[in-house]
C-alpha cells in the first residue's frame, strides 16, 4: 500500500510538471521548428545529397548554439516584459532602434518572399497553381489570428510545428544504414578535406540555425503569452526542447537526400522532392509536404514578428490576445507584409533567385547587431538583476555569438562573391 | 488632403518616438562603447562590400 501510494504521488508530481509544461510551452518550439523554414530545408537537403551523413555531427554541435542564444531572449522577455525592438531602442536610443527596427522589416519581407517560394513550388509538385498556393496560405494565416486569441495561435502553430515531424518516417522508409550513419556522421570529420566548398556548407548550415527574426520572434512570444520571471527554467525547457527538435529533423533531412540522392547537386528542396519522388514517391511526397510545412511556419513566425516589432515602438496595441477592431495596425501590417510578399512570387519573372541571394546579405548586416545587443541586454544589472548572464554565460555566449558572426558573415560576404569559397 | 495629413502624423509620430529613446537607458561603460564602435566599423565595412559589389555588377 505505503508503495502504490509513493507511486501515485510521484505520478501525481510528473503529470503536474507536464502540465505545467504544456502551459508555459510555445515560443520556444515554434521558433526553434520554424526555424527549418523553406530556405532551411534546401540548406539540409543540399548537405546530405553532398556530403551523405558525414556531417551530421557537425548539426548536432548547433543544438547547444541555438539554445543558448534563443535562452537569452527568453529571461530578456520574461524579466524586461518588453520585445526585442523595443529593448534595443530603449537600451540603446533611437539610431540603434531604428537600423534594427528597419532592418529587421527588410530582411523578415525577403525571407518571407522565400517562404512563399518554398511553399509555392512545393505544391506545385502536386499540380497545385502558385496563385491557390498564395491565396491560401493568406486565407489559412488570417483565420490563425483573427479569432484574437495567443492561445489559439499558438497550438495551431504547434500543429504545424508537428507535421515538420514527417521527415522522421521519410528517413526510414528509405532504410538508411544505421551502422553507417554512426560510422560516418556521429565522428567528426572533413569529407574530402577540408576545402572552400565544404567551408560554404557549414557556413550555410549555421546561416540557416539563428536568423535575425528568432531572438525579435521569440522575445515578442514571451511578452505576448505572458510569461513571468517563475516560467524563465520552463521556458528555457522548451526552447531547449525546439532546438532539439530542430537538430532531429534536420538530421533525418540529410539522412533522407544523404541516402538516396548522395552526389547530386541539390539547388533547392522541391528539386530534391521530385528527385526523391521518381525512387520512391511516398518519400518525395513526404518531402514536398516537409517543404510546404517548413513555409508555411517561417511566413507564420516572420510576418508575426515585424508587426510586433512595429506595434512595440509605435506603441500600437500589438498583441494576438486583441481583436482586429482594437490592433488595426498590428493586424494591418500583419497582412500587408504577407500580402505584398505573397505577390511577389506571382509576378512573371520576378528575381526570386536574386532575393533568395539578398536575403543573406542583409540578414548579415542585422544578426551580429542584434547578437551584440542581446549579450549587452543581459549584462544590464539595472533591469535584468538576477537574471544577469553569469561569467560562464557570457563565456559561453560571447564565444557563440563570435563565431556566429564570423561565420555568417563569411557566409554573406560568399553570397556577394561566389567564387571566394570556391 | 488625407495623404498629407497621415505624412504629417507619421512624421510626428517618429519625432515622438526619437524623442523618447533619445537618451540610452543601459550603462554606457568602456565594454558598451566599445562594442557599439566595433559594430559601426562592422557595418561600414559592410557597406562598402555590397556598394563595391554594386559598382562591379555595375560595371
Amino acid at each position: 500500500m505505503n508503495l502504490f501510494s509513493r507511486f501515485y504521488y510521484e505520478f501525481r508530481r510528473y503529470w503536474k510538471a507536464v502540465q505545467l509544461y504544456l502551459v508555459i510551452a510555445g515560443p520556444g518550439l515554434v521558433v526553434m521548428v520554424a526555424d527549418n523554414d523553406a530556405g532551411g530545408i534546401t540548406t539540409y537537403a543540399a548537405t546530405g545529397a553532398k556530403y551523405g551523413y558525414n556531417l551530421i555531427w557537425f548539426l548536432l554541435i548547433l543544438i547547444p548554439v541555438a539554445y543558448y542564444v534563443q535562452e537569452m531572449t527568453v529571461r530578456l522577455g520574461a524579466v524586461t516584459k518588453r520585445g526585442h525592438a523595443e529593448a534595443i531602442f530603449d537600451g540603446f536610443g533611437a539610431f540603434w532602434g531604428w537600423f534594427s527596427l528597419i532592418d529587421l522589416f527588410i530582411v523578415d519581407w525577403l525571407t518571407l518572399v522565400t517562404e512563399f517560394i518554398g511553399m509555392t513550388s512545393a505544391l506545385n509538385i502536386f499540380g497545385v497553381p502558385p496563385w491557390v498556393t498564395v491565396v491560401g496560405v493568406t486565407f489559412l494565416m488570417g483565420m490563425m489570428v483573427i479569432n484574437g486569441r495567443y492561445w489559439t495561435w499558438e497550438k495551431i502553430a504547434l500543429l504545424f510545428c508537428a507535421l515538420n515531424l514527417i521527415y522522421i518516417p521519410g528517413a526510414f522508409m528509405v532504410h538508411p544504414a544505421v551502422s553507417e550513419i554512426i560510422k560516418e556522421g556521429l565522428v567528426p570529420n572533413w569529407p574530402g578535406g577540408f576545402n572552400g566548398q565544404l567551408f560554404f556548407f557549414l557556413m550555410a548550415n549555421i546561416g540557416t540555425t539563428i536568423a535575425p527574426w528568432m531572438l525579435f520572434f521569440q522575445q515578442s512570444a514571451v511578452v505576448d503569452k505572458g510569461m513571468l520571471e517563475k516560467d524563465i527554467p520552463w521556458g528555457k525547457f522548451d526552447t531547449f526542447l525546439g532546438s532539439l527538435l530542430t537538430v532531429v529533423v534536420a538530421i533525418f533531412i540529410v539522412v533522407v537526400t544523404g541516402t538516396v540522392l548522395k552526389g547530386v547537386d541539390i539547388d533547392s528542396a522541391s528539386q530534391a522532392a521530385e528527385q526523391l519522388t521518381k525512387t520512391n514517391h511516398w518519400v518525395g511526397t513526404f518531402m514536398a509536404i516537409g517543404l510546404f510545412d517548413a513555409g508555411l511556419l517561417g511566413a507564420i513566425c516572420i510576418s508575426l514578428a515585424s508587426s510586433w516589432a512595429f506595434g512595440e515602438i509605435f506603441g500600437w496595441a500589438h498583441s494576438l490576445n486583441t481583436k482586429i477592431r482594437e490592433a488595426p495596425w498590428f493586424y494591418a501590417s500583419y497582412f500587408l507584409t504577407l500580402v505584398t510578399a505573397g505577390l511577389v512570387v506571382l509576378i512573371p519573372g520576378a528575381p526570386l533567385v536574386l532575393i533568395t541571394l539578398f536575403v543573406q546579405v542583409v540578414a548579415v548586416t542585422l544578426l551580429p547587431a542584434a547578437l551584440v545587443f542581446l549579450l549587452l541586454l543581459l549584462n544590464d544589472k539595472k533591469h535584468m538583476g538576477a537574471y544577469c548572464n553569469t561569467l560562464t554565460e557570457n563565456l559561453i555566449g560571447g564565444f557563440i555569438v563570435v563565431a556566429i558572426v564570423v561565420l555568417s558573415t563569411l557566409y554573406g560576404i560568399s553570397t556577394l562573391f561566389p567564387n571566394m569559397f570556391q | 488632403m488625407p495623404i498629407a495629413s497621415n505624412i504629417r502624423r507619421l512624421a510626428d509620430k517618429v519625432r515622438e518616438i526619437n524623442a523618447r529613446y533619445r537618451e540610452p537607458q543601459i550603462e554606457m561603460s568602456r565594454a558598451v562603447r566599445m562594442a557599439l564602435m566595433a559594430l559601426r566599423i562592422y557595418l561600414l565595412l559592410l557597406v562598402c562590400l555590397i556598394v563595391y559589389k554594386f559598382v562591379l555588377i555595375l560595371n
